[in-house]
């Protein structure tokens, strides 16, 4: 099988990159998705608040993906589910396997990554304790009950104040169960503030921060969780410990992209943000391969994922097309003092004039400037009253009236 | 003078605002309009959009997910939720399509948050 373009997955991501690519004159494209269906993790997400940028309204999940997949299906895009990429190759070789076709090699041109992430699970963050049944990531507890309508238990502790563990401390307290306590280990909560008030606080759900969970009871069955305070190298302190019963601990602890198969091609994942280094283009570093979304680093607004899939879409088209420049100077950004990562990582101003740098902080500001510095020279520098590692931050630069040398580079810092 | 200190909820810049009543009600830090909106309700008669899921049958899938058209009062959440755990629906359904209309006497209608196909 031979197409120009293969997008892998679903998701926002995959949908939005496909449809731009339609868009930008690419016909022969082929969306492969393993779910049983379309729309990636905004299935599982029943509640609303997606979409505020690019619709202007507040849409729950499977409202933001439905309407992408009704532009998909418009567009005649072929695309199959159930459907696993098992592995690609540096000469974007695709290989698949399903039911029907078994295992398939397709050739693509151009292949676009958008397999979202995956929750951390609790290997990852070792709590000491036996392995009883009753805990799960909030992801998994997520599309139990949203998807399969399962109730994972009555009385719950969250551990982790991440959106998805706030999201479902409430959808819990709607359908009946006793939300006891949200934990975090740090001093401030990686989730969006509006998601604490009416998550949390609508419900008055205990949040403790600077908190975690040292001990699991229970052998079958969970029966209870003891929680403590920690000091400032996250070790806990004795005597603060506090013993709340409970039958479920839901982890939301973070999320990681999905990179193996990325890896199987060889491409290049950024430490900083577990994701492959990309371009202004969201192309990695093996030309024609390009990544965009969660896979890429993990976003908290589905608005910027479809953002930065149009890019990657665009760019693709171009990429078949032959017009995707590679000539011309290259700078580089670096994440400066209180940034944790910057994407993209480089950028071909040949390919755009002006472009949308994504990027977190490391930690809570207040009262700071975002400053954009190229080389020595401050080129933007934005007031906040607050910036927070839970909310991504984007700033758009212009360069077409910069002079640019090869090898600029490219800071991005917060100055207190 | 009475202040209440709120958290904007309408979008993700979550601005602390400022309410302060004195004969007419004064709000502050909020960074919009909206803001303004979301203030006054909020101390007057809070109210929420609620998200939850509806039985569906003859689908492939178990549950619909639904939402309230528009907001509904906060106190009345758990009362609609009872009422929506006891509603059958079967496929197809249409995104948009009007699961319970006036709920509660709320005036809202509750509709579908997705389309679902009947299994063949
Ligand atoms: C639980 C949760 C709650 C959220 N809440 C909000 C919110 O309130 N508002 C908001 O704006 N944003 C929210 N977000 C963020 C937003 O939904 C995500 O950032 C967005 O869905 C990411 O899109 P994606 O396409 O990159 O990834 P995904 O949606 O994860 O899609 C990736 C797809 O790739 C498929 N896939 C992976 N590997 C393979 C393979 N090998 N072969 C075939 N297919 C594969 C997967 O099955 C999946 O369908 C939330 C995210 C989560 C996880
Ligand atoms: S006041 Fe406006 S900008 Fe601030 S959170 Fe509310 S809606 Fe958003």
């Amino acid at each position: 099988m031979q197409y120009d373009l293969v997008v892998i997955g679903g998701g926002p991501a995959g949908l939005a990159a496909a449809i731009e690519a339609k868009e930008n004159g690419i016909d022969k494209i082929l969306l492969i998705e393993r779910d049983r269906e379309l729309g990636g993790i905004l299935q599982q997400c029943i509640h609303n608040g997606f979409g505020l940028h690019i619709f202007k309204q507040q849409l729950t999940g499977p409202e933001y993906a439905e309407r992408f997949i009704n532009i998909l299906k418009e567009k005649n895009i072929e695309y199959i589910t159930n459907t696993m990429v098992l592995d690609i190759t540096d000469k974007k070789e695709v290989y698949i396997l399903n039911e029907k076709l078994g295992y398939k090699k397709i050739n693509a041109k151009a292949v676009i990554l958008a397999m979202g992430c995956r929750e951390r699970t609790r290997g990852a963050i070792s709590i000491p304790g036996f392995r009883p049944s009753g805990i799960f990531t909030a992801g998994t507890a997520q599309r139990f009950l949203n998807i399969e309508g399962y109730m994972v238990g009555k009385k719950v502790v969250i551990l982790g104040s991440g959106d998805i563990g706030l999201i479902m401390a409430r959808r819990l307290t709607l359908e009946g169960a006793k939300v006891i306590a949200v934990v975090e280990i740090m001093p401030y909560s990686t989730g969006l503030t509006r998601n604490i008030v009416q998550c949390l606080k609508d419900f008055n759900i205990p949040l403790l921060f600077e908190h975690t969970v040292i001990d699991i009871k229970g052998k079958s069955r969970v029966e209870g969780v003891v929680v403590a305070k920690v000091d400032e190298n996250k070790n806990p302190i004795k005597g603060t410990e506090i013993y709340y019963e409970c039958d479920t601990l839901l982890l939301s602890v973070g999320l990681i992209p999905e990179n193996e198969l990325s890896k199987k091609a060889g491409v290049i994942i950024d430490k900083r943000t577990s994701g492959p280094f990309v371009t202004e283009s969201m192309e990695t570093n093996i030309e024609g391969i390009f990544a965009c979304g969660n896979v890429v680093h993990v976003h908290d607004l589905v608005d910027y994922v479809t953002l930065e899939a149009k890019r990657a879409g665009k760019a693709a088209a171009k990429y078949i097309k032959g017009t995707l420049r590679r000539d011309g100077v290259k700078i580089i950004t670096i994440n400066g003092k209180g940034i944790r990562y910057v994407v993209p990582q480089i950028i071909n101003i040949n390919n755009s004039k002006e472009v949308t740098l994504f990027f977190r902080v490391d930690n809570i500001y207040k009262d700071c400037k975002l400053e954009v510095r190229l080389n020595e020279k401050v080129i933007k520098s934005i007031k906040k009253d607050k910036v927070t590692p839970g909310e991504m931050e984007t700033i758009n630069i212009d360069f077409s009236k910069l002079d640019i040398k090869q090898d600029d580079k490219l800071f991005v810092e917060v100055k207190e | 003078m009475e202040k209440i200190n709120l958290i904007c909820i309408e979008c993700p810049m979550g601005c602390n605002l400022e309410v302060i009543k004195h004969k007419d009600i004064e709000v502050k830090g909020n960074k919009c309009k909206r803001g303004k909106d979301y203030a006054l309700k909020e101390i007057e008669n809070p109210k929420r959009v609620l998200t939850t899921t509806v039985i569906l049958k003859n689908s492939y899938l178990k549950r619909l997910p639904v939402r309230s058209e528009g907001e509904i009062p906060k106190s009345l959440l758990f009362e609609c939720i009872d009422y929506l755990n006891k509603i059958e629906v079967e496929a197809p359904v249409k995104m948009g399509q009007v699961i319970v209309e006036n709920i509660l006497n709320t005036g809202i209608n509750i509709i579908a948050s997705r389309s679902a196909e009947k299994l063949p």
